[in-house]
């Protein structure tokens, strides 16, 4: 048995996006133990609440994470409409289909980035971040914000997106596709890359369930939990079907989200095709009633959960967001244990942490 | 599985134009929708403070005694909550950023007063 020595991993790492903290007890090169700590960017978005109206809040509310904004305002949204029971028209609930696949997309492209740039392959960290970029460019054309897109509101969306513009993100995303395939066909095909995530953070279908993995993580272990099953959204419509995997090592959570990526463009394709005329909002009267209401959205990263409390008054009395990577701590330091110290960066990105969402 | 598989693409990009822009030297391109900063029309604004109530970050200030609509423009978000709530539409979300600056910059506009349109 070799000498335990404590090494810090985090918060400032080349490897990691985000700040949070572990304290990784090796024994030689092998990992014993994880401690996770988090806590460096709380910013008591929760607590706004109190001094916003429940119309102001969804801008709050965006604000919870950079990269699936769109995403957060519609889980908010879909909580308070559901609390004072607003039905959204058709249109609108296309629309936020529409630009939270297009969230997925982008997030993705980040996220595949940001594992080429932990395993040092600063070429294709560029290049997926240049295709990634189109969509953004999309986001400001149609929305007028690259990041936060300030475009969902308690009742649907603030303004409609005409055919044209449409018809133009599908071009877009048609002609990305071909340069998607060759960028991403790096990360399923590349021996060197292979020999990085093969095999390497094995979790299986047991441990997902036992300790509650979301997202992309539990599907590539083979369980289905994906939130676009429910009824949110016009996925059911659309014939939606979760994307599964059943190695369950950090190469099998890599090859869901690539193959969610063009699952994603299919499904904003059919939804353009099948959108309908009509309104996009619908005028909100009253204030949220007393009483509570769950809305539950499958965010890049797995499933968020928003809660909303209502007390009659414009001022809700609490609004809670349960974000993907809070629920996937757990497994994280799981999965940490027995691994080596050089897969440590391989394994925390393949659970894609987004810290900022978990502290809110 | 081989290797090199990313050699085609840096193949190419050894022949294409760069991916990004040579900025300052090339400029960026506003889209029409770009939220940029805010603008007020003063001879339109009637101080009614709506503005300032729906502001979630605290940005905007409304004294109705003084006549001045002020705008901290570092507290500003750009979620056009504002514009949207202007009774009068006097507010514009114009598609350019503001300059870049070192100091906090809070911009005071004075409203003048409403001449009364005699009948």
């Amino acid at each position: 048995m070799g000498k335990r020595t404590i090494v810090p991993f985090g918060p400032q790492h080349p490897a990691l996006p985000e700040p949070i903290h572990l304290d990784l007890e090796l024994e030689d090169e092998k990992v014993i133990r994880a401690v996770p700590s988090i806590g460096y960017v709380h910013r008591g978005l929760e607590k706004l609440v109190e001094q916003n109206d429940y119309q102001i809040m969804c801008y709050v509310m965006e604000r919870v994470c950079g990269i699936c904004s769109f995403g957060h305002s519609w889980g908010y949204a879909a909580a308070v409409e559901g609390l004072m029971d607003i039905e959204v028209p058709e249109r609108a609930e296309h629309l936020r289909t529409i630009f939270h696949e297009l969230s997925r997309i982008h997030s993705h492209l980040l996220w595949l980035g940001l594992l080429a740039d932990a395993m040092g392959f600063e070429s294709l960290f560029m290049h997926c971040w240049r295709l990634r970029e189109s969509i953004l460019d999309i986001f400001e054309k149609s929305t007028g914000g690259r990041v936060i897109l300030s475009f969902t509101k308690i009742g649907g969306q603030f303004k409609d997106i005409p055919k044209e513009s449409l018809a133009e993100i599908v071009i877009i995303l048609e002609n990305m596709r071909k340069e998607l395939l060759v960028v991403t066909n790096v990360f399923l095909d590349d021996t060197s890359v292979k020999n990085r995530m093969c095999g390497v953070g094995k979790l299986s279908k047991e441990d997902i369930m036992k300790l509650g993995a979301i997202g992309p993580t539990a599907r590539g272990s083979g369980v289905n939990n994906d939130a676009r099953c429910l009824d949110l959204g016009k996925y059911k419509e659309l014939g939606f079907k979760p994307i599964l995997e059943t190695d369950g090592d950090c190469y099998a959570r890599c090859k869901v989200r690539v193959r969610e990526i063009f699952q994603s463009i299919d499904i904003i394709i059919k939804d353009v095709e099948n959108i309908p005329e009509g309104p996009v909002n619908i005028p909100v009267k009253g204030m949220p009633p007393m009483g509570d209401f769950i809305a539950r959205i499958e965010q890049p990263r797995g499933e968020a959960f928003y809660y909303v409390k209502g007390n009659g008054t414009k001022y809700l009395d609490r609004a809670r967001v349960r974000t993907p990577t809070n629920a996937n701590i757990p497994i994280l330091v799981k999965v940490l244990q027995g691994c080596y110290l050089n897969d440590v960066t391989m394994m925390v990105m393949t659970i894609d942490p987004c810290i900022s969402c978990t502290e809110r | 599985m081989g290797s090199f598989k990313i050699g085609g693409i840096v193949l190419s990009s050894a022949f294409k134009r760069p991916s990004t822009r040579l900025y300052p030297t090339v400029p960026r391109k506003w889209q029409d929708n770009t939220r940029g900063h805010v603008e007020i029309d003063p001879e339109q604004c009637i101080l009614c403070g709506i503005c300032s109530k729906k502001c979630p970050a605290d940005a905007l200030t409304v004294d109705k005694a003084a006549r001045t609509w002020t705008i901290d423009r570092m507290s500003c978000v750009q979620c056009r909550s504002c514009v949207e709530s202007c009774p009068k539409q006097c507010l514009v979300m114009k598609n350019e950023y503001t300059s870049p600056n070192v100091k906090k910059v809070i911009d005071t506009v004075n409203i003048p007063e409403k001449v009364k349109k005699e009948e």
